[in-house]
């Protein structure tokens, strides 16, 4: 025990003298967490726009001044034709023009019916649809206020509402997302990287012949990743609800539990990669590209996994990093208990008692 | 009766078919300095790993220490030190963190750490590095500091793969005194060496040859048998009979 506490402090001092560990461990969550909060965002806020307003009538006026009131547009009013339009989206910077026909408020007050034309620039079609739904919920608002519709005989009103994030923040589904990316690279990258060095500088040798057990040499080098990712998350936390206004639906104790559950998942990845490769550069590389990219893709935070085909959908299911994507989804944002995620939670027990035992298994058979 | 610190007998080593150490048999006295020579491939790295309990004999005796090879390998870790080719400190711990790293993983009571790492320092003179990085030392420095490290917590018997490799001769000079010191204290010494010159100094020497071992004895009685001047002369006739070699 006392050998272990001596082993221990010493992979501290590793940790703390590496500023590039350093910098990765707590480099990356706050690069990610404000990339993601701040420069990634799918919200659109002031976005140019140009009404072109043919009609000049007491209609036209009062939609764009709702079009302004909204915070999601940067108007500006031109009365140009549809080919100077076409002008100024090349030029760039816009991203939506509104034209209203010369007859609009004439034809609203006569037929009933008028007629408006949006163009957004479909070279960026997720911009450019959220634009339009903008736009056109701003003008069914306004047809209802306004009642034109009330000729009707009746009329569907619809309400929608974002269950689990009323204000459709973006934020909210990234962070359960970078939470998983980010304990994956710390834990697997740092610590498989760990371990070759040992090999690689010859003192995993030297460490062999001492009486120091081969396993707890593993169980040493895995304490202090496990420390400074448990640090790692409770900052990704901080930040999420400090800087992002993200509030913690469920139980925080059992997120932590979880998060403990999945950071040894990762932990016994990165064991497992040290066995395979003696080059600080090669497990840094598998770690990197082998582990980063499927959980990029495959983990469902950038893109949703009912979209793809089955066969990655299979490829989605032994990524662990999905199945923690899920509990903390379910635990943080849904505000569900135990109940709601013991089988995501038994799936990622059985990946995490299985990689380890590989891991551990790999690296005694090595020795003799 | 002089005390057998290790006892080999007919060890032998297989990787599927390809026998890397053939029946080896000898036996290394308390406190002698054991030359184990042999070019590269002749299977001296796998003696001594199976006599340092890394790997399991395929099949043979033999004992370390008094404690078995196949059954007692943890105890013979515990009697033995080991030093390899490679600098095996932590360039980014200290002097004094290295000392007490491996003091305290082979079990050093911390108080007798505490004593005995001080002396060492002012042994060796590095009063003024005890505070700074290993990775810092010139190379010898740091040759001398791993065999002070692995001889700390006073085993039975110390292994040195290939120790000067790299070193220049004045502290490869050094060196041996350290190592004639710790012979005096008692330690036995089991060192392989590239350099003829240093197998010189040994009590006694082996010279191995497609994993068997062609020659042992003193360097005097050596010479005097193979009728060469230097042992270098001895390795030569020997080694330029191997069927394999690493190159």
């Amino acid at each position: 025990m006392k050998q272990l506490m001596v082993f221990v402090r010493k992979e501290f001092y590793h940790v703390f003298r590496d500023t590039r560990t350093l910098l990765i461990m707590f480099g990356i969550p706050i690069a990610q967490i404000l990339l993601f909060g701040f420069a990634l965002t799918s919200d659109v806020k002031n976005a140019e726009i140009i009404v072109a307003d043919h009609a000049q009538d007491i209609n036209t006026k009062q939609i764009t001044d709702k079009i302004e009131a909204s915070g999601y547009f940067l108007v500006k009013k031109a009365n140009i034709s549809t080919r100077g339009i076409e002008t100024a989206f090349r030029k760039g910077g816009l991203k939506c023009a509104v034209i209203f026909p010369s007859r609009f408020g004439a034809d609203l007050l006569h037929n009933g019916k008028a007629q408006v034309q949006i163009i957004a620039d479909g070279s960026d079609p997720n911009t450019a649809k959220t634009l339009i739904n903008y736009l056109t919920a701003i003008l069914m608002d306004y047809q209802q206020q306004s009642g034109t519709a009330s000729a009707l005989p009746y009329s569907i009103v619809t309400e929608t509402r974002m269950l689990y994030n009323e204000n459709a923040n973006g934020s909210l589904n990234f962070v359960p997302g970078v939470l998983a990316l980010v304990l994956m690279i710390v834990c697997t990258a740092l610590t498989s990287v760990a371990v070759v060095r040992e090999k690689e500088s010859g003192t995993m040798e030297i460490l062999l012949v001492s009486p120091f057990k081969p396993v707890m040499v593993l169980i040493a080098k895995a304490i202090p990743f496990l420390a400074m990712s448990i640090a790692n998350f409770t900052l990704i936390l901080l930040l999420s609800v400090y800087v992002l206004n993200i509030s913690i639906q469920g139980s925080l104790l059992l997120l932590y539990i979880e998060s403990i559950l999945f950071i040894i998942t990762c932990l016994s990845l990165g064991l497992l990669i040290s066995n395979t490769t003696n080059s600080q550069q090669t497990a840094l590389l598998i770690s990197m590209m082998g582990m980063m990219m499927p959980t990029l893709i495959f983990t469902g935070f950038m893109f949703p996994l009912e979209n793809m085909p089955w066969i990655f959908q299979m490829v989605a299911n032994i990524i662990p990093a999905r199945w923690y994507f899920l509990i903390v989804k379910a635990i943080m944002l849904k505000g569900l208990g135990f109940a709601y995620v013991w089988k995501e939670t038994l799936v990622l027990a059985g990946m995490t008692v299985l990689l380890l035992t590989i891991a551990l298994k790999n690296f005694k058979t090595r020795l003799s | 009766m002089e005390e057998k610190v290790i006892i080999c007998n007919n060890l032998s080593k297989k990787f599927g078919d390809f026998v890397a150490v053939d029946k080896i048999s000898f036996d290394v006295k308390k406190g002698e300095i054991f030359g184990f020579l042999g070019a590269n491939g002749a299977g001296k790295t796998t003696a001594m790993r199976m006599l340092c309990g890394l790997s399991y004999p395929t099949s043979g005796e033999a004992s370390v220490a008094g404690f078995n090879v196949y059954r007692q390998q943890q105890l013979i870790k515990r009697n033995i030190g080991y030093m390899s080719q490679k600098f095996s400190l932590y360039e980014d711990l200290t002097v004094l963190e290295n000392i007490r790293f491996y003091g305290g993983v082979y079990g050093v009571p911390s108080q007798i750490i505490k004593s005995r790492s001080n002396d060492l320092v002012e042994k060796l003179g590095l009063q003024q590095e005890a505070k700074k990085k290993t990775g810092a030392l010139p190379l010898g420095w740091k040759q001398k500091l791993a065999f002070s490290v692995a001889i700390f917590h006073q085993p039975k018997i110390v292994f040195l793969d290939e120790p000067t490799g790299g070193v220049d001769p004045v502290t490869r000079r050094q060196f041996w005194e350290m190592i004639y010191e710790a012979a005096a204290s008692g330690i036995t010494i089991f060192v392989t060496t590239h350099y003829m010159d240093e197998a010189e100094y040994c009590n006694r020497i082996t010279i191995m040859v497609d994993g068997r071992i062609e020659a042992l004895d003193t360097p005097q009685q050596l010479k005097a048998q193979f009728g060469a001047n230097s042992i270098d002369d001895v390795f030569y006739q020997l080694a330029r009979g191997a069927k394999r070699s690493e190159s």
